[in-house]
C-alpha cells in the first residue's frame, strides 16, 4: 500500500515530504521514545508518534521509514519540515489520538 | 588556581521523589561534611529551595548555585543553573508559565514541600513537579541562555528521561554548556560512542534524592575561585579553567 492511499483513506494532513507519497508501506511502529524506534522499527514502516523534534526525521531516514504520522493535531517543528522535504519522507498529521488512528491503520494494512 | 569539588545536581524534599530528610539545612551540612566546595540545588521543575540553601551555606564557605532539573516537552531532563536571585526568579516565572496545572497526589508521588531553616514546612506546592513543561528542549535551552544561565542535559546516557532515550541521540546543534553523564559511565567510551559530538565537556553529579547519595559522584574543577563565572569558564575551557573528570 502506498502512503498516498492511507492519506486519502484516513484523511491525513500532509505537512511535508510530498515526494515520498508514493513510498510503499510495510507495516507500522508506534513509540514516542526515539531510542526505541531506532532499535526496533523496520524499513518501510509508517511511524505513529507525538514527538515533533527534528531528530524524528533523522531516525526516520536512518531506518528508511515510509512516513510519519503525528497524532492529536501536533504539528512538526520548522526544521523537521525542512528535513522531511529533503529526505522525501512525508510527515502526516491527524487530530485523532494514537489509539484511534493506529486501530484504523492496522485494519487497513492487515485486511 | 586550585581544584574545587562540585556536585551540581541535588534534589531536596521539594522534589516529590526527594527524601523527607533532604532539607536545605541537612544538604548543606552533608556538603560540608563531604568536603564539597560548590553545590547546586536542582529540584524537578522548581528553583524554590535555592535561596535558603545559599543563606545556610555561605557562612560555611560553600557556594550554592540556583537551578532546576527541568523536564522538557520531550520528557528529557536538563539541569539549568543560575547565579543571581534575579535570574532565579525570571526562570521560575518561565517554569510557572509552562508547567501544566495537574495537582500532585502525595500518596502516589510524594510530598512537595518548601521548608525553612528549622525544617518546618512553610508551603506545599500544588502542581505536580514531575510533569513535562510545554516547552521543547530547544525552547528551554534558549530561555536559559537568554538569562545567562548554564544549560546541562542531565544523565544523558541513562535509559530513561534523558536526551538519548527520548530523542535517540543528542541533537548535534543543541547549544549545551556541558553534558552530565551517568555515574558509572567511562567518559572516553561515551565520547567514542557519540563521536558526532564535537568534543563536549562532560561532568558527573550525584542527582541525589537521598542523603547517602549526595556528592557521589562529584566532579573536580580547576578554578581561580568558587564562583558561577569560574564554573562557566571551566565548562568552556577558557583562561586555563577546566573540568577534571
Amino acid at each position: 500500500m502506498k502512503v498516498s492511499e492511507i492519506v486519502k483513506s484516513l484523511n491525513l494532513k500532509v505537512f511535508s515530504g510530498e515526494s515520498g507519497l508514493s513510498n510503499e508501506i510495510d507495516g507500522g511502529y508506534v513509540s514516542d521514545l526515539l531510542s526505541d524506534v531506532m532499535g526496533h522499527a523496520d524499513a518501510g514502516n509508517v511511524w505513529v508518534t507525538l514527538q515533533n523534534h527534528k531528530n524524528v526525521m533523522a531516525i526516520a531516514s536512518l531506518k528508511e521509514l515510509a512516513a510519519i504520522i503525528l497524532v492529536k493535531g501536533i504539528e512538526p517543528e520548522a526544521d523537521t519540515i525542512e528535513q522531511s522535504n529533503q529526505e522525501g519522507i512525508p510527515v502526516l498529521g491527524t487530530n485523532l489520538e494514537t489509539y484511534e488512528i493506529v486501530g484504523k491503520l492496522y485494519q487497513m494494512l492487515n485486511t | 588556581m586550585q581544584t574545587y569539588r562540585a556536585d551540581l545536581h541535588i534534589h531536596t524534599v521539594l522534589s516529590p521523589c526527594g527524601d523527607l530528610d533532604m532539607s536545605p539545612r541537612y544538604i548543606v551540612d552533608l556538603a560540608k561534611a563531604r568536603n564539597l566546595d560548590i553545590i547546586a540545588i536542582t529540584d524537578h521543575n522548581s528553583t524554590l529551595h535555592g535561596p535558603l540553601a545559599r543563606r545556610l551555606a555561605t557562612p560555611l564557605g560553600i557556594k550554592v548555585l540556583f537551578g532546576a532539573e527541568v523536564t522538557t516537552r520531550e520528557e528529557a531532563h536538563c539541569v539549568c543553573l543560575f547565579d543571581t536571585e534575579e535570574q532565579r526568579q525570571a526562570f521560575q516565572a518561565f517554569i510557572d508559565d509552562n508547567l501544566p496545572n495537574l495537582p500532585n497526589n502525595p500518596d502516589k508521588f510524594g510530598y512537595q514541600v518548601v521548608v525553612d531553616e528549622n525544617d518546618e514546612i512553610l508551603q506545599e506546592v500544588e502542581p505536580l513537579l514531575i510533569s513535562a513543561l510545554k516547552s521543547s528542549v530547544g525552547d528551554v535551552q534558549a530561555k536559559v541562555h537568554e538569562l545567562n544561565g548554564l544549560f546541562i542535559p542531565a544523565h544523558v546516557d541513562r535509559p530513561r528521561y534523558s536526551l538519548i532515550s527520548q530523542l535517540g541521540f543528542i541533537p548535534p546543534d543543541l547549544r549545551f554548556d556541558a553534558l552530565e553523564i551517568f555515574r558509572n559511565t567511562d567518559p572516553s567510551e561515551f565520547l567514542a560512542l557519540h563521536s558526532y559530538l564535537k568534543n563536549p565537556t562532560l561532568i558527573k553529579n550525584s542527582d541525589a534524592h537521598f542523603p547517602d547519595q549526595l556528592g557521589e559522584p562529584y566532579t573536580k574543577y580547576l578554578l581561580e575561585s568558587p564562583t558561577f563565572e569560574e564554573i562557566a569558564k571551566a565548562l568552556h575551557r577558557q583562561d586555563g579553567r577546566e573540568v577534571l573528570l
